[in-house]
């Protein structure tokens, strides 16, 4: 169990490495010369000479990489292009809304999807489990942004249920940080929602036609214990593992979420780099957000073991 | 009619030797003809249906009414819908409409590129990485860092690096999908090197080239399929979020994520802007969704009896 453990954490280490090769190599792979497309068409030579010498770009690939991952390691990230500011500094500032926004949209989805998947393998081949399934390719199909437009218009602008755009801190109390977190959460959470739904409810089915769900139902317990208890432990792990890899795409869709709700985290730090070409931000948060999603993936893997004690052996 | 089993013949056997090697299309047979194979298979017939709508619009896009999409007139800004322009205007006066209706073309050209890339970029290494064993360990290691990076910042990262262009934008987007295929790739070629066929092959001296290209692709291929419309579905939502977000597609190009980009700022005064490229592109998305629904179901008998 400890020698898994130790083994689950030390074979990370090469991916963090790759990551990092993947992520500093994207300025060398890209066609033409990265440091004159990020200085943008009016700048200087000496401009360009500038980016090109903050990026790294002037000294062979292996020197360049070793400084900048060596730099990495300590919590160095460069600085920005734009503000001159350290790249670590502004995520960390940006870092409160856009961790608030994804926990409320974790939380939110696995409440909401893994009973609906649970529900619609009890119910297969009925209504319950056709709606449940077109719920699911519905959030497949609908992009974030739409989704956002949409709860936005109903909620805030015909209702005033919530409010249109902004963030409160949870310094200023849950209730208004929560309140001004739904509609963000309600159309971050979509594609989540049916990700995890679906392989809840396949994961079900392979469970149920088990022989010892039959004897627990026979020697009387009731459905709900059954199904929750009983099946739902049992499928567990690749509900698990889908929650852990459908992280990247609440990775993804934060970017978007929060450029529509004006929520002032890293998705917006992103946008605004992508518009100034501040590339060591971008860089910085690709970074950030990967090492994050390796870090939260291994954590769940360790779960597993706690959920299914064979995974270990 | 009785004559036609509703389900595919029972084939035990074989699921059992070969899971990942469903026959192709085990329901078409000439005699059930196209209308019949539409019937039993609703999902690519809708799917299929209005996917091939879609494509009539793109490629007829000068001749269903539109106007030039770039034809600016500052007299008529965000005008509302009416008889003169069907979608209403945008800020700057440009009819919607045929905005709407030239946008289908990136979106459809996106999806249908991005999905051809990474499937072949995907099939080529996967194919490679599951037959040779010292190809195996590294590319395997370099599949799993880039699928540690989420999908959608890699592309914002490579977009930042290039200078804006649709084909540029179908590159990005690939890169990020080709780890998935090709670990698909590679888990078939892995249980499909172990049947007899294969072992048949290498007695009769056939080359390990030859193997691959004449035994294991073909058998490969149906799981690929699927994942390749699942990529084109996703890679239409990627394209319209990247342009969104500013790194997508040059503003020039009336893709649906620039209408809508270029729609935010009058948003809540006159959604209508938002309104018909989101409701576009959410149609050709659930479209291409359901057709991979219906292909999977078709292509794997094991989960058309779970979904």
């Amino acid at each position: 169990m400890y020698g898994y453990i130790a083994r689950r954490i030390l074979s990370t280490i090469p991916v963090v490495l790759i990551v990092g090769v993947i992520v500093f190599s994207l300025l060398f792979v890209a066609p033409g010369d990265p440091a004159a497309i990020i200085a943008g068409d009016q700048a200087s030579p000496a401009d360009v000479e500038r980016i090109r010498r903050t990026l790294g770009l002037d000294q062979s690939f292996l020197v360049q990489f070793g400084h900048w991952f060596g730099r990495v390691m300590v919590g160095d990230l460069g600085t920005s292009i734009f503000s001159g500011k350290p790249v670590t500094e502004l995520i960390a500032l940006r870092f409160g809304p856009t961790v608030s926004l994804m926990l409320v949209t974790l939380t939110f989805s696995v409440l909401v999807a893994v009973p609906l998947g649970v529900l619609a393998a009890a119910r297969r081949g009925t209504w319950v489990d056709s709606a449940v399934m077109v719920m699911a390719v519905l959030g497949f199909s609908l992009p974030v942004f739409v989704v956002g437009y949409l709860v936005t218009y109903i909620f805030a602008l015909q209702l005033h249920a919530f409010p249109v755009q902004g963030y409160k801190p949870l310094d200023e109390g849950v209730g208004p940080w929560l309140h001004g977190l739904v509609l963000p959460a309600l159309s971050l959470g979509g594609v989540y929602i049916a990700l995890i739904a679906r392989v809840t409810r396949a994961a079900m089915l392979e469970v149920l036609g088990q022989d010892y769900i039959r004897t627990a139902r026979a020697k009387g317990l009731g459905l709900g214990r059954v199904l929750f208890l009983h099946a739902l432990k049992n499928a567990s792990v690749p509900v698990v593992t889908s929650i852990g890899l459908g992280l990247a795409l609440l990775i993804g869709g934060a970017v978007v979420t929060e450029s529509v709700f004006a929520i002032p985290g890293v998705g917006r730090l992103t946008v605004d780099a992508i518009l100034q070409r501040d590339y060591p931000v971008i860089q910085g948060v690709v970074l950030v957000f990967s090492f994050v999603y390796v870090g939260i993936n291994l954590m769940l893997d360790l779960v597993y073991t706690l959920l299914d004690p064979r995974i270990a052996y | 009619m009785n004559r036609e089993p509703t389900r595919p013949p029972d084939r035990v056997g074989a699921v059992i030797a070969a899971p990942e090697m469903p026959e192709i299309m085990p329901e078409f047979s000439p005699r059930a003809g196209v209308i019949g194979f539409l019937r039993r298979n609703p999902k690519i017939a809708v799917g299929g249906t209005i996917l091939l709508l879609l494509l009539f619009c793109a490629v007829f896009a000068g001749f269903l009414g539109t106007v030039d999409p770039g034809a600016i007139a500052p007299s008529r800004r965000a005008r509302p819908p009416s008889p003169e322009h069907w979608f209403g205007t945008d800020m700057i006066g440009r009819d919607l409409y045929s905005r709407v209706v030239y946008g289908t073309r990136v979106s459809l050209f996106v999806g249908f590129s991005v999905a051809l890339v990474a499937s072949f970029t995907g099939l080529a290494i996967g194919l490679v990485a599951g037959f040779l064993k010292w190809v195996d360990g590294p590319v395997m290691r370099v599949m799993d860092g880039l699928m540690s990076i989420p999908p959608i910042l890699l592309a914002v990262a490579l977009m930042a690096l290039t200078r804006g262009s649709v084909g540029n934008v179908v590159i990005a987007i690939a890169i990020a999908d080709v780890p998935r295929v090709c670990r698909l790739v590679r888990s078939s070629v892995l249980s499909l090197r172990e049947l007899p066929f294969i072992e048949g092959a290498v007695t009769a001296g056939s080359s390990t080239p030859r193997i691959i290209l004449r035994h294991v692709l073909p058998n490969a291929l149906a799981p690929l399929t699927v994942q390749a419309t699942y990529i084109c579905a996703s890679a239409m939502i990627t394209e319209a979020i990247l342009s969104f977000i500013g790194a997508g597609s040059p503003p020039d190009i009336p893709s649906w994520g620039n209408i809508m980009a270029e729609g935010r700022v009058l948003w809540q005064v006159k959604p209508f802007i938002i309104a018909f490229p989101a409701v576009s592109l959410s149609i050709t998305v659930l479209a291409v969704n359901l057709l991979g629904d219906g292909l999977r179901d078709l292509l794997d008998p094991r989960s058309a009896t779970k979904a």
